[in-house]
């Protein structure tokens, strides 16, 4: 009973949660190791781009809400999902024909080509601020919880509780199924074999007659949908705000890097590393130890690593450390 | 270039020995308060009320033989320290007589030490609640109208006993206001003999609070008090808490107060309660009632604060006699507390005409005004709980 206890307490406040984000910070991680093996360069816009996708949904869900269109039990930002990632195809197709193909056409070296999607970046954060205003955005609607933690409580006659939010249930499954069409995608379609063709050597992929605006836009249509589907589910999850959007872009660019940049696998793999790191050096053990020790053992203080308040300096350290004893990643990055 | 600098300085100094010469018939005085940044939304209403207690006594024509008192609004910018230096020393340089502000702790401070006391400037803020400025020395200077924070702790220690509450998980937006708000509720609660199992900082502006909260539900306690922003991290982690199990009821102290919180929690914060700065003086309704007519809101953070501050620097003037700050300073505790007749909002220039004939006032003003200590309002406060999703009043400390 009692490691039941330490197991559900251990599961509520880490498990989920780091589940949840992790899935969160891999399909954005995912969108930035794509730019990064097709086009070979670090998009900074990405954090922007979700925050972008992630307004054209909240506004298509608001006109929804308004024509008292729901989704049951699921939030309708799901059913406004599509909008979202068509529109934002559209910006991110725009910026490119706009921006990124004149240095493409100049074969600007990849350091030129990371400050221009500072630009971009910058570009688009106004944008979004400019339409939609700075503020915290509220758009989750319908059941809240899969199982609360009081009736969790109450089925198991456990003391403590465990609580699974819908949003997180959706963020999993979703993650899932986009994570299986993507490759399915990239290994068995003509379009994605191209595309990892061109990512590998793009002379050879020329002379086998890949033609290569069509292989930089699929990879915009692809990355355009992953920022879409990666902003709404951390919006849903947590709360739409574009400065944390913009923030986001740390923890990604760490998971993308840590799982080796440019390997869809490692991108996947370094989200949950980095989501799951975070929430378990800084969590405080004393609940679980409590529950497990024997109780002349347990501990009288927080048993806590590090305060939380160095959340984020975990990230930083794991990129440090993969960084100076593996530089490709830990699933060794084509194309680093 | 350097000929019209020099020019224009030599206008600015003449043209403020000119306005000290103006004593007599004209006052001035300088609200100092973050017109821009994150109070920004307080401070017009702030500034409104501060003015009203100017008109008022220019009507009434009974300062120092029917002086004007005349505004000059600065910003501070909340937490520019170098702006609000500059415009303090602007003002300075304009010829004020006092200076109502500035409004936020952190700004406050600067102001004070780097213009107020080495040009021997008076001040009298607000708003600013940190308790480090009890301590600051301010040569007699500086006074607020608004209560420390050290003061809120003890409110809270005490609500929390009554309540039958033994132990409490802490955690506070990670800034001045914050941490001096987070120590001032620790040092009560323990000196009343609860146990705070743990004090943790969070940012504000972040989307994800689980982590917090997964130490703050590890270290226990019967309640968890949020001491930070109700449209910032306080409400993230609220929300988290609630929706993790953690914690169903929450300590709110003031900056967790407000409409939009049990708006955007919904039904799970009832039950939850916490006390903000406020009084049930009479004066208050009747300056709700005077801002009403002047089309601003009276009931506004801070408003009938302003009103006060203003208001006892020209009653102290009168008292003393002199628009001088070194006159006037000592005066201010005079009027603010008793004996002495009692003073509301709307009866200054009846306040004016006593201290003219050399009787004794106790002003009492929107926010039942008391200085004690190092020239600080008591402090009075009123006890929330949240109640089908509204703030509703308890009683009042």
């Amino acid at each position: 009973m009692e490691l039941l206890n330490a197991l559900v307490a251990f599961t509520n406040f880490v498990g989920v949660p780091a589940i949840a984000y992790g899935s969160q910070l891999a399909i954005g991680a995912l969108g930035v190791t794509l730019v990064y093996s097709v086009l070979r360069f670090s998009n900074f816009a990405h954090g922007d781009t979700m925050a972008f996708g992630t307004m054209v949904t909240i506004l298509v869900t608001w006109l929804f809400q308004g024509a008292g269109i729901s989704f049951g039990p699921l939030p309708t930002a799901l059913l406004a999902l599509p909008f979202g990632i068509a529109v934002t195809m559209g910006l991110v197709l725009f910026t490119d024909r706009t921006v990124y193909r004149f240095y493409r056409e100049q074969k600007a070296k990849p350091v030129v080509f990371v400050m221009v999607s500072l630009g971009v970046m910058f570009m688009m954060n106004g944008l979004v601020r400019f339409i939609i205003g700075p503020g915290d955005q509220r758009f989750a609607d319908g059941e809240r919880f899969i199982i609360s933690a009081r009736d969790f409580k109450k089925m198991t006659g456990l003391d403590e509780g465990l609580a699974i939010k819908t949003s997180q249930g959706i963020t999993v499954v979703t993650a899932i199924i986009v994570v299986a069409l993507l490759f399915w995608f990239l290994n068995k379609t003509r379009t994605g074999k191209s595309m990892r063709a061109y990512s590998d050597n793009e002379d050879l992929a020329l002379l086998s007659g890949i033609n290569p605006e069509r292989v930089v836009m699929y990879t915009w249509l692809i990355v355009a949908t992953l920022a879409t589907i990666a902003g709404v589910l951390y919006g849903l999850d947590k709360s739409f705000k574009p400065f944390t959007y913009f923030q986001l872009l740390l923890p990604i660019f760490a998971s993308a890097i840590v799982g080796g940049l440019g390997s869809p696998i490692g991108a996947i793999a370094g989200g949950f590393i980095i989501a799951f790191s975070e929430v378990t050096i800084t969590y405080a053990w004393k609940k679980v130890a409590t529950y497990v020790l024997p109780e002349t053992m347990a501990p009288d203080g927080l048993v806590q690593l590090l305060s939380t308040d160095y959340k984020f300096a975990v990230s930083f350290a794991i990129l440090i450390i993969v960084l100076l004893f593996k530089p490709t990643g830990i699933f060794k990055g084509k194309s680093v | 270039m350097k000929k019209l600098m020099t020019a224009t300085a030599a206008i600015a100094l003449t043209a403020g020995t000119a306005f000290a010469d103006g004593h007599g018939k004209e006052i001035k005085l300088g609200v100092l308060l973050g017109f821009t940044g994150p109070i920004e939304s307080l401070t017009a209403a702030m500034g409104t009320g501060a003015e009203m207690a100017m008109d008022e006594v220019t009507a009434s024509g009974k300062l120092l033989g029917g002086a004007k008192v005349t505004s000059i609004r600065a910003d501070t910018g909340c937490i520019d320290n170098g702006l609000a230096v500059a415009n303090g020393e602007k003002l300075i340089a304009d010829g004020v007589n006092g200076i109502v502000g500035g409004d936020c702790s952190g700004v406050t401070g600067a102001i004070l030490q780097n213009v107020a006391i080495p040009n021997g400037m008076v001040m009298i803020s607000p708003s600013a609640t940190s308790p480090g400025l009890s301590t600051m020395e301010d040569n007699g200077l500086f006074f607020r109208t608004s209560p420390s924070d050290a003061r809120e702790g003890q409110v809270m220690a005490e609500i929390l006993q009554e309540r039958d509450i033994k132990s409490i998980a802490l955690t506070y937006t990670n800034n001045d206001y914050g941490k001096g708000l987070a120590d001032a509720i620790k040092t009560s609660f323990e000196g009343v003999g609860g146990e705070v199992t743990i004090v943790a900082a969070h940012e504000d502006g972040k989307g994800d609070y689980s982590a917090e909260v997964a130490s703050l539900a590890s270290a226990g306690g019967d309640i968890l008090v949020v001491a930070g922003y109700l449209d910032q991290g306080g409400l993230g982690i609220i929300q988290s808490a609630l929706d993790s199990g953690a914690y169903e009821t929450f300590g709110l102290p003031g900056g967790m107060i407000g409409d939009s919180l049990p708006k955007n929690v919904g039904s799970d914060l009832d039950g939850s309660f916490g006390q903000i700065a406020g009084s049930d003086s009479k004066g208050a309704e009747v300056f709700a009632e005077l801002a009403k007519a002047k089309g601003f809101d009276g009931t506004s953070a801070y408003a009938p604060e302003s009103y006060d501050a203003a208001a006892l620097f020209l009653l102290a003037m009168q008292a003393a006699g002199s628009s001088n700050p070194a006159d006037y300073g000592a005066k201010i505790m005079d009027v603010a507390n008793a004996p002495g007749e009692p003073i509301n909002p709307g009866e200054l220039g009846k306040a004016l005409e006593i201290l003219a004939t050399g009787g004794e006032i106790d002003y009492q003003g929107a926010t039942g005004v008391e200085l004690i200590g190092p020239g600080e309002s008591a402090g009075s406060y009123r006890e929330i709980e949240v109640k089908d999703g509204v703030n509703a009043t308890v009683k009042f400390r």
